[in-house]
């Protein structure tokens, strides 16, 4: 038998800067296993199985093409107007799902919760991961319509080197998610009435981000309010992600060091109110 | 032997009915209390109600001012009406929720079983479901990869590993759940009312292995359930709570006979210890034949009497009686009443044989009353005595095996 003698206390306050990061790095198996549950489950029983996949943000990619590209004849900044919302869904898409899914991830997960113990970290961290393998099979569907673009129809469009951000990127999105997803899921706990606001609040945020119009446009047409959507800390990851695949776009170090800043401050914010929630959060949901 | 938990003041409130409404206003009050350095508002209404009383307040303590300690390898039994605060205790000793005061320290990793099967995913197979699970629990894949034999071997489920647990029976379901949470390698297991699911073959398997668990390899354990055999066989340390405080703490038997006595006798609470109130009955002791106090029987050629020290104000009309309890909470035998008091005296003493020879092994207990002869009892007193009669031979276990509540003290002829 190991001999794994520690000495541990249970108390009824604890502090508020233990981040509990090193008892998160204790269940990393955890993490693993329950990533692969997510997605073993997702498509057992199914028959498209992991073609689902594909099948929402393409369609997605078709209404908005008609909708706001041919209908409303909004400006696309020269690309092709599929490429361009494509790279948009996609990004935001991997966002929308950290953010949604974790901010209900006390409520769905209250009977685990319950009844046994392990850092409370790891279900927003497994939710982020697991979306991950979704937002990868996604990208591949977007560089094979890059391909078709570029060698079937011949569009004219450049990588940049900003691409080799994309993992910045990538991680900034994970972590913006998981912050303000933590803040949701904390105080919905006690006041449900944030739950509502979530998925209809998700959505409207999609519009105040460059998803489906360039910031240059917002900027010609709304010189006064432009600056909200410059605000939004999604904005300049997006706008980087386009730049860096399809060489259009408004990007600045500025922009993203901001974006990096917010991002930062929302997930350890996150984090404390989760882990001073957690503790009690049994009693109330 | 070192202490392996550590419990002190140890309280938890919850807060009645609806939660939700109001909920922000009082939020505020109870900040803004806090911030001035004043007592939380919130905790303070509870404090002085009781919570049998009814509806003058919507906060109650499960537990209040818990204290013990458990020394390493103990095995304790949690017994306690519904309500009384047990599972309370063993979630906040498994950290699934926080105390509301007070403290507990500890040394050594915890399993907590409150749940069978916590985490399985119905699509998932057996195998992968013990991954999960284990992982759930606190082990590393390694762990579980080591263990993974043993682990199917005490389910019997070998056949259905690769199929989805939702097909399986929910026996099987247990099975499986168990031996995930039975093999984890952990110096403290505690394990709430989970059994009751199984068959009667398994949970003997599952209490065999708590008991190997706590017996063998030195582990902690600390058990709650409703099924005293159970509690009787596998912990050696028993905990009466009610109304969310301690009422007994001490050897398993005398704590399983008192929870018996109080559930039968249906009062509204449990009997409290004998040193806070004046006593008739004030002192009660089995003695040898030179009048040396005993706490074991182990000479059965020396006879032992029981004494008890009674005082009266007016001895007119009393009688008094006692009555001997098994292990199990059963009344043995009681003994001829007495009326014979001296109303000279204000303290008497009486004396009666103990029929050490007609006792099979095993812990008793004593309950004295007082009453008047128009059947009006003065005092029944709750002064429990243990007496342990010590096994006739060394063959303990024969003499327990021997069927019948007492022995018989008859010699066979031929």
């Amino acid at each position: 038998m190991q001999t794994n003698q520690h000495n541990w206390t249970i108390e009824s306050k604890s502090s508020l800067l233990d981040l509990k990061l090193k008892e998160v790095w204790a269940y990393r198996d955890l993490l693993g296993l329950l990533v692969r549950r997510d997605f073993v489950s997702f498509y057992k029983q199914t028959v498209l199985g992991p073609l689902w996949f594909f099948i929402q943000p393409l369609f997605t990619t078709i209404i908005f093409t008609f909708i706001f590209g041919n209908l409303a004849g909004i400006s696309t900044d020269d690309l092709p107007k599929p490429l361009f919302y494509m790279a948009g869904i996609t990004a935001w898409n991997y966002f929308a799902d950290c953010l949604t899914k974790t901010s209900t991830v006390f409520k769905d997960n209250a009977n685990i919760f319950g009844k046994v113990y392990f850092p409370r970290l790891i279900m927003p961290l497994s939710i982020v991961v697991s979306n991950l393998v979704r937002f990868g099979v996604q990208m591949i569907l977007f560089l094979l319509m890059m391909a078709y673009y570029y060698f079937v129809v011949g569009a004219s469009f450049n990588i940049t080197w900003a691409i080799a951000l994309f993992p910045l990127i990538v991680v900034l999105m994970a972590l913006l998610g998981l912050g303000t997803g933590m803040i949701i899921s904390a105080m919905t706990t006690k006041y449900r009435d944030l739950a509502f606001l979530v998925t209809f609040g998700v959505q409207l945020l999609m519009y105040a981000t460059t998803v489906i119009y360039p910031l240059s446009e917002a900027f010609n047409k709304y010189p006064a309010y432009a600056w909200i959507i410059a605000y939004n800390p999604m904005t300049p990851i997006i706008e980087t992600f386009r730049y860096g695949f399809l060489g259009e776009g408004s990007f600045s170090w500025g922009s993203l060091g901001y974006a990096t800043g917010v991002t930062l401050f929302f997930l350890i914010f996150g984090i404390v109110i989760f882990n001073k929630v957690e503790r009690n959060f049994v009693d109330t949901v | 032997m070192s202490i392996a938990i550590k419990v002190e003041n140890l309280s938890k409130a919850y807060r009645l009915g609806q939660i939700g409404t109001g909920t922000i206003s009082r939020d505020l009050e109870r900040w803004y209390a806090r911030m001035r350095g004043k007592e939380d508002p919130f905790l303070r209404i509870g404090e002085t109600n009781d919570r049998s009383t009814k509806g003058s307040s919507d906060i109650v303590w499960s537990l209040k001012d818990i204290n013990f300690e458990i020394e390493q390898g103990g095995a304790v039994g949690i017994i306690g009406r519904n309500g009384a605060g047990k599972s309370t205790l063993l979630k906040i000793l498994s950290k699934v929720t926080a105390p509301t005061t007070g403290k507990i320290s500890g040394k050594g990793r915890i399993a907590s079983l409150l749940e069978v099967g916590t985490g399985f995913h119905p699509e998932l197979s057996g195998r992968e479901n013990i991954f999960l699970n284990g992982a759930i629990l606190g082990m590393r894949k390694k762990e579980i990869q080591r263990k993974f034999d043993e682990i199917v071997d005490f389910a019997g489920i070998e056949r259905y590993i690769d199929t989805p647990v939702k097909r399986y029976s929910s026996g099987m379901y247990v099975r499986l759940a168990f031996a995930v949470a039975a093999h984890l390698e952990s110096e403290i297991l505690i394990v709430d009312e989970v059994l009751a699911v199984g068959d009667a073959e398994f949970q003997k398997k599952c209490l065999g292995k708590m008991g190997e668990v706590s017996k063998g390899e030195g582990r902690t354990v600390l058990f709650v359930s409703h099924n005293m055999g159970s509690v009787q066989q596998l912990c050696n340390r028993s905990i009466i709570l009610d109304q969310g405080g301690i009422r007994f703490d001490g050897a398993v038997n005398l704590g399983i006979g008192i929870y018996h006595q109080n559930i039968m006798s249906n009062k509204q609470s449990f009997y409290v210890n004998e040193t806070d109130v004046k006593k008739k009955i004030s002192k009660i002791s089995l003695v040898n034949e030179t009048d040396e106090v005993l706490s074991t029987i182990t000479s059965f050629d020396q006879k032992s009497h029981l004494r008890f020290e009674i005082s009266l104000d007016s001895s007119k009309g009393v009688n008094f009686g006692c009555t001997i309890f098994n292990e199990q909470g059963d009344a043995v035998m009681s003994t001829p009443v007495f009326d014979n008091f001296d109303a000279a005296k204000n303290n008497q003493v009486i004396k009666i044989e103990f029929p050490s020879n007609l006792l099979k092994a095993g812990n008793y207990y004593l309950e004295g009353a007082l009453w008047q002869h128009d059947g009006e009892v003065i005092e029944q007193n709750d002064c429990y005595l243990t007496i342990s009669v010590e096994p006739r031979n060394k063959n303990e276990i024969l003499e327990k095996g021997v069927r019948g509540i007492l022995l018989n003290p008859f010699e066979w002829k031929a």
